[in-house]
C-alpha cells in the first residue's frame, strides 16, 4: 500500500484512489479519418516500462479527481504528481 | 511425571503461583510467566507432538516462533485455534491444549506404525507412490494421516478490530539493538519512534540472559522508554508483513494471554503501520545441526537450553551434552555451569577451539571432544544415548573412534540465521556470508536499516565451522525440516532427479514449506543442496520470502467487518413500507429491493405472475428509486452529451425525453437510459439502475482527461430522489386523483415526455417512460417523501386494483416486451449494430465515444452475435437464460438465450438471445440446446407482447 499526495486533498492512502493506467494517450483529433491500425494503437496498445511511468490516478473516495503521477514500477515511488491538463515534468531518479 | 521441577531462583517467573493447565487431558501446574512450552518440560512432558508425515514422537525444539515441533491444538470448540506454537503460548489458568496428528494422543500413537513405511514415503511420495488407479482413492487416506491440527469447526466467538498507525521510525524488535535504536531515534524530540516487539516482554534474548549486568541494562532501558513520551511501545505485537512504501502489518495479541473469555473488547489487533524509516532488529534464529535420528525428543537447540534455563528457571536434566560447530555453544554450556546447572559434555565438530573456552570447560569440569562428531542418538520417547565418532589425532579417517555416551538432553548449535523475513518482503536482496554460513542483509530499495544479529552482528565471533550434513553416514535419518518430515535425503533425491532451482526444490521436498516456512531448515536444505548439485550457496540463492512471517488469525484480517457490517446496503426510502406490503428481498448491486410481495402461502413465482398480470390488466406501483440519475449542467451539457450517446441530442426539446446508448471507446454497449432536457444546459440522464456510480465515472474520467476544454459538469443525484413506477392502463386514473399541478392528461403529456411540479404540494418529476410496455408514469419526489408517496398511492389506488410489484415482474414484463436490459441480454462485445441501431449511427453526424471502433474489421463481421427474440415450436416448451443455439452442424454454439421467462400474459415461454447473424436470420428455424434438450425454436422480432404500441400510447 503506497500512499499518493492528491493535488486537491494533501497525502492520502492508496485505498482511497483508482488508477487509470497510462497518461497522456492523444485520442487522433479525427477517428473517422484514422486508419484501423492508428485506432486500435490508440485503443489497446500501452506502455509497460520497468521504471518511470506517467499514469494517471483519481481520488475516488475523496474529491473524486483525475490527476497525472510519474512512479516508479520498480520501487512505487511516486516521483511527481501533476494536472491533467499540464505536461509531464522532468523527474531525477528512478529509472528509466 | 506430574512432579514439577524446582525452579531456579534467578528465574524470571513467580516461583510461588500455580497455574493449573491441561495438555492432551492430563492437569498440570506451572508457574505465572510461563510458556506452555516451559510449563510442559517443567513437567517431564518430553513428547509435545507427532510429525507430519511419519508420526515419529517430537520434543521441544525451541523456545520462540521458529519451534518446528510443539504444535498444539489450543482451546476447543468456538475458542480452538490450531498448530498454536506451545513456546508463544503464555500460560494462564485453566489452559486446555491438545497434541497434534496422533491417535489416541502424542504419548501414544497408533499411527506411528507408518513410519515403519518411510521407504515408501520419499519426497513428492504422492506423486509417485499414489498413483494407481489415481490419486483421488488414496487422498481420503492421505489426508487423514498426515497433517496438523484441526480447523474450527464453529464460527470464532472472539472479536478483532484493525487499526492504522504512523509513525516516523519503526522499531521492529526490543531486544538489545531494538530498544538501543529506538532510544537514539527518540533522542530528536521531534520523531514519533514506535517500537515493536513480539513476545510477551520485551527484551529479547536479554529476558534469558543470567548475567546480571545484562539484567540491569534491559530495566534501564525499559523504563527510560517509559519515560520517552514520544516513543510508543507496541507489546505482543508480530510484524508479519512488509510491504511497499514502507507499510507494515502486525498483529497484537491483546488478551491471548488471558485465554477465551477474557472480557476484553477484542482479542487481537490487526495493525497498519505506516513508517518513515524501518530498522529491523528482529534478532537471529540458531540452527539445528544435521546428523541421523536428530529428532528425537530431548534434542534442543542451545538457545533454548539458555532461555528454559535462566528466563524459566529450568534444570532441564541430569545429562546435558552440547553438540556445536561454533562458539555461541560453548557460552551457553559456560552460563548453564555458573548458574549450578551440571553439563556433561560438549562435542564440537572443529579440531581445534578458541583456549579460553577450552580452558573454561576444563576448569567447569565438562568433558570435551574435539574434532568429534555425532553419529547417531538412540532413545525410544526421548534421547538415552549418543554414539559419537572422534577423528583420530593423525586424521586417518579409516581409524576413528566410535564411542557412546548418555545423554538426557542435546543442546545443539549449528551457527545462527538472521532473521531477515522482513527485510526479504520489503524487496531487499540477501549476501552469503561465508565465515558465518549466513545470509545477512544486501541491498534494498526502502528506508530501512537492519541492526544487531538480524545483521550478522553476532556480539563476538562465532569461529563457525559448516557442517550441512553428516558425511560418510547415511542420509536418510538426518531431518533437515522437523516439521514437514524433510531429510537430507530427500533434498538429495530431488537433485537427483534433476530439480536445480532452490524455489522447485522446496515445493517437490516440501522443505521449508510447513506453518513455520522453515524457519529453522531452510538454510541447512540450501546447503545440502549446494553440496549435492556441486554448487555454492551463492549460486543456489534463496527462496523468497512472504508474507505472513508468522501464522495470522483470520478473524484480524477481517477485523469487524463482518455479518451486517460486511458491506454496506442500500435501503429504500420506502423499506419500511415494503415490509408492510409483505415484500420479500433480495440484494441488486448495492440495494436491497421487494423482489415481490407474495400473500401468505403464495409462492414467489405465482406472485411475480400475479404481479405482472395486474399491471397488464389494472395498475401496478414500483419502486424505482435505485434508477440511476445523473444531472449534467453546463453551456456545453448538450455538445458533451452528444458525444457521449450515438443518439442525437442536438434535437433533444426542453421537457423532452429521448432513448440513448452508451458505449466505450471500444464500441461496446455500456449503458443505455432515457435522457431528459430539464434547460438548454441542464440534462437528466437515466443509467441502469445500480449503474449510476459507475456511468458518473466514466463521464468524469472524460470531461477532466480528454474534453478539459468543455464547461459541463455531472453530479449524481440518484438518492437524492425517490422514485416510484406507476405503470398499467389505469395509472393516470390513480395519478390524477393527487393533488397535482401537473397537467396529466393523454393529449398534453405523451409517452417520452417529462413535467415537473407540485404533487401534494412537494416538487416532483414526473418522466413518461415505460420498460414494462403500458403507460407508465415515472414519480420523483425528494427522497424523504418517498415513504409517504408510496403510502398514498396504495391507499388511492385500492379501488382501482393497485398492486405493488417487485423487480421480478418488472423483468418478466419487459422481457415480453422484447426490452433490452444491459449486462443481461448484451455480453462485452455487444457493439450498437448488435441490437438494431446500425441505421440510427449511419444517420449521425458527429463523432461519439466508440464511433470509430465500429467500424474496425470486428465490427463488421457477419457473424457478430445480435439481439433477437426466441419462440419456441412447442407451446409449452420452457427454456432458461444460458441455454446454447447450436450451429447447423451441432458442433458448436451459434449464441445463447440470455432472457427466458413463462409468461403470464401469452401463456408461453419467451426468450430473447444473441444469436450470430440474428438480423439476416429472421424466421430461421434454429436449435436450443439446454441439459441435454434439443428444443427446435424461430428467430422473431423480440416483441412478443403487443408488437403495435396500443398499450404504451394509451
Amino acid at each position: 500500500m503506497i500512499r499518493i499526495e492528491c493535488p486537491w486533498c494533501g497525502l492520502r492512502s492508496e485505498s482511497e484512489f483508482t488508477c487509470g493506467g497510462q497518461s497522456h494517450i492523444v485520442r487522433p483529433e479525427n477517428p473517422a479519418e484514422v486508419s484501423d491500425e492508428i485506432w486500435a494503437e490508440y485503443l489497446y496498445q500501452r506502455e509497460n516500462p520497468r521504471g518511470l511511468h506517467r499514469e494517471r490516478w483519481r481520488h475516488t473516495y475523496g474529491c473524486r479527481q483525475w490527476f497525472n503521477v510519474i512512479r516508479d514500477t520498480v520501487t512505487h515511488e511516486i516521483l511527481a504528481v501533476y494536472h491533467m491538463t499540464d505536461s509531464a515534468p522532468e523527474v531525477s531518479g528512478g529509472r528509466e | 511425571m506430574n512432579q514439577t521441577i524446582r525452579r531456579l531462583p534467578h528465574a524470571r517467573i513467580e516461583a510461588d503461583s500455580t497455574v493449573e493447565f491441561f495438555f492432551d487431558g492430563r492437569r498440570y501446574t506451572g508457574k505465572k510467566g510461563d510458556s506452555l512450552a516451559s510449563a510442559l518440560l517443567a513437567n517431564g512432558v518430553g513428547v509435545v507432538g507427532r510429525s507430519f508425515k511419519l508420526h515419529r514422537p517430537r520434543g521441544i525444539l525451541g523456545c520462540g516462533t521458529e519451534e518446528p515441533n510443539a504444535l498444539v491444538q489450543l482451546e476447543s470448540g468456538e475458542y480452538t485455534e490450531p498448530n498454536v506454537r506451545a513456546t508463544l503460548i503464555p500460560l494462564y489458568p485453566g489452559l486446555v491444549a491438545k497434541g497434534q496428528n496422533a491417535w489416541p494422543s502424542v504419548r501414544f500413537d497408533l499411527l506411528g506404525a507408518v513410519g515403519l513405511c518411510k521407504r515408501l514415503l520419499p519426497a513428492s511420495f504422492y506423486y509417485k507412490t499414489f498413483m494407481w488407479p489415481n490419486w483421488r482413492s488414496w487422498e481420503w487416506l492421505v489426508r487423514r494421516i498426515a497433517g496438523l491440527g484441526t480447523a474450527p469447526q464453529a464460527a470464532d466467538a472472539e472479536r478483532y478490530v484493525k487499526q492504522n498507525i504512523h509513525a516516523d521510525v519503526v522499531v521492529v524488535g526490543a531486544g538489545r539493538s531494538g530498544l538501543e535504536a529506538a532510544l537514539e531515534a527518540a533522542r530528536d524530540p521531534a520523531k514519533r519512534v514506535l517500537l515493536i516487539d513480539s513476545q510477551e516482554e520485551p527484551g529479547g534474548r536479554l529476558l534469558g540472559s543470567p548475567v546480571p549486568e545484562e539484567r540491569s541494562w534491559l530495566a534501564n532501558a525499559l523504563s527510560e522508554v517509559a519515560q520517552r513520551d514520544n516513543i510508543t511501545l507496541l507489546c505482543r505485537t508480530t510484524v508479519n508483513g512488509y510491504y511497499d512504501n514502507n507499510v507494515l502489518a502486525a498483529l497484537e495479541r491483546r488478551s491471548n494471554h488471558l485465554g477465551p473469555r477474557s472480557g476484553n473488547a477484542f482479542r487481537e489487533c490487526f495493525w497498519r503501520v505506516f513508517a518513515g524509516r524501518v530498522i529491523l532488529a528482529t534478532g537471529a534464529i540458531e540452527r539445528p545441526l544435521v546428523f541421523p535420528n536428530n529428532d528425537r525428543p530431548g534434542i534442543m537447540l542451545a538457545s533454548a537450553v539458555r532461555e528454559y534455563t535462566h528466563r524459566y528457571g529450568l534444570t532441564l536434566a541430569r545429562e546435558i551434552v552440547f553438540y556445536t560447530n561454533n562458539d555461541s555453544a560453548w557460552q551457553v554450556a559456560l552460563e548453564l555451569h555458573r548458574v549450578g546447572v551440571k553439563v556433561d559434555a560438549i562435542i564440537d565438530i572443529r579440531g581445534a577451539v578458541d583456549s579460553a573456552l577450552v580452558e573454561g570447560a576444563r576448569d567447569a569440569g565438562i568433558n570435551h571432544y574435539l574434532g568429534t562428531r555425532v553419529i547417531n542418538t538412540k532413545g525410544r520417547s526421548g534421547i538415552r544415548r549418543l554414539k559419537i565418532q572422534r577423528a583420530p589425532a593423525d586424521g586417518d579417517p579409516s581409524v576413528q573412534s566410535v564411542e557412546s555416551l548418555p545423554c538426557e538432553l542435546l543442546a545443539i548449535s549449528g551457527g545462527w540465521t538472521p532473521t531477515l523475513h522482513l527485510y526479504s518482503q520489503s524487496g531487499g536482496k540477501l549476501q552469503y556470508r561465508e565465515s558465518d554460513a549466513c545470509l545477512i542483509p544486501d541491498c534494498n530499495n526502502q528506508n530501512i536499516s537492519v541492526v544487531g544479529r538480524a545483521a550478522g552482528e553476532f556480539r563476538g565471533e562465532l569461529n563457525l565451522q559448516c557442517q550441512w550434513l553428516t558425511p560418510d553416514v547415511p542420509p536418510e535419518n538426518q531431518w533437515v525440516d522437523f516439521q514437514y518430515d524433510v531429510t537430507a535425503a530427500d533434498i538429495q533425491l530431488a537433485a537427483r532427479e534433476n530439480f536445480v532451482s532452490v524455489e522447485h526444490v522446496k515445493r517437490y521436498t516440501t522443505n521449508g514449506m510447513s506453518v513455520d516456512q522453515g524457519k529453522t531448515s531452510n538454510v541447512n536444505g540450501l546447503g545440502i543442496l549446494a553440496l549435492a548439485t556441486d554448487r555454492e550457496i551463492p549460486a543456489v540463492g534463496t527462496t523468497r520470502f512472504r508474507p505472513p512471517f508468522h501464522p495470522t488469525t483470520i478473524g484480524a484480517y477481517a477485523g469487524i467487518e463482518l455479518g451486517a457490517l460486511y458491506k454496506p446496503v442500500h435501503l429504500l426510502p420506502a423499506h419500511k413500507a415494503h415490509l408492510t406490503c409483505g415484500a420479500s428481498f433480495d440484494d441488486y448491486g448495492s440495494w436491497q429491493r421487494p423482489v415481490c410481495y407474495p400473500k401468505p402461502g403464495e409462492a414467489e413465482a405465482a406472485a411475480i405472475a400475479r404481479e405482472a398480470v395486474a399491471v397488464r390488466e389494472a395498475v401496478g406501483l414500483l419502486d424505482y428509486s435505485p434508477l440511476g440519475k445523473l444531472e449534467v449542467v453546463g453551456p456545453d451539457a448538450r455538445a458533451f452529451l452528444d458525444r457521449v450517446y450515438i443518439n442525437n441530442m442536438v434535437s433533444l426539446k426542453h421537457g423532452a425525453a429521448r432513448y440513448g446508448l452508451m458505449l466505450n471507446e471500444a464500441g461496446i454497449v455500456i449503458d443505455d437510459g432515457v435522457v431528459v432536457c430539464l434547460a438548454e444546459d441542464h440534462f437528466l440522464l437515466h443509467t441502469t439502475s445500480g449503474g449510476a456510480a459507475v456511468i458518473h465515472r466514466h463521464l468524469d474520467e472524460w470531461l477532466q482527461c480528454e474534453w478539459t476544454d468543455l464547461q459541463v459538469v455531472v453530479n449524481n443525484c440518484t438518492t437524492q430522489w425517490a422514485t416510484m413506477m406507476l405503470s398499467g392502463p389505469k395509472a393516470r386514473d390513480v395519478l390524477q386523483q393527487l393533488d397535482c399541478d401537473i397537467d396529466l392528461s393523454r393529449e398534453s403529456f405523451g409517452h417520452m415526455q417529462y413535467r415537473e411540479g407540485h404533487l401534494l404540494g412537494q416538487r416532483c418529476r414526473i418522466l413518461r417512460a415505460s420498460f414494462t410496455g403500458e403507460v407508465s408514469f415515472e414519480v420523483s419526489v425528494p427522497a424523504r417523501y418517498g415513504q409517504s408517496l408510496w403510502k398514498i398511492l396504495m391507499q388511492r389506488g385500492a379501488n382501482m386494483g393497485i398492486t405493488p410489484f417487485g423487480i421480478e415482474a418488472l423483468m418478466l414484463l419487459r422481457t415480453e416486451k422484447g426490452y433490452l436490459h444491459i449486462g443481461a441480454d448484451t455480453d462485452g462485445n455487444t457493439m450498437p449494430q448488435d441490437l438494431g441501431w446500425g441505421g440510427a449511427i449511419a444517420r449521425k453526424a458527429g463523432d461519439f465515444i466508440g464511433s470509430r471502433s465500429l467500424s474496425l474489421p470486428v465490427g463488421l463481421d457477419a457473424d457478430r452475435l445480435q439481439f433477437t427474440g426466441l419462440e419456441l415450436l412447442d407451446p409449452k416448451g420452457q427454456t432458461i437464460s444460458g441455454a446454447h443455439i447450436l450451429s447447423a452442424d451441432e458442433r458448436t454454439t451459434n449464441g445463447y438465450v440470455t432472457s427466458a421467462v413463462h409468461s403470464p400474459n401469452l401463456n408461453r415461454t419467451v426468450a430473447l438471445g444473441i444469436v450470430a447473424g440474428a438480423a439476416q436470420r429472421q424466421g430461421e428455424e434454429v436449435t436450443v440446446f439446454y441439459d441435454g434438450l434439443r428444443q427446435r425454436a424461430r428467430l422473431v422480432s423480440p416483441c412478443a407482447y403487443d408488437p403495435e404500441g396500443n398499450a404504451l400510447n394509451g
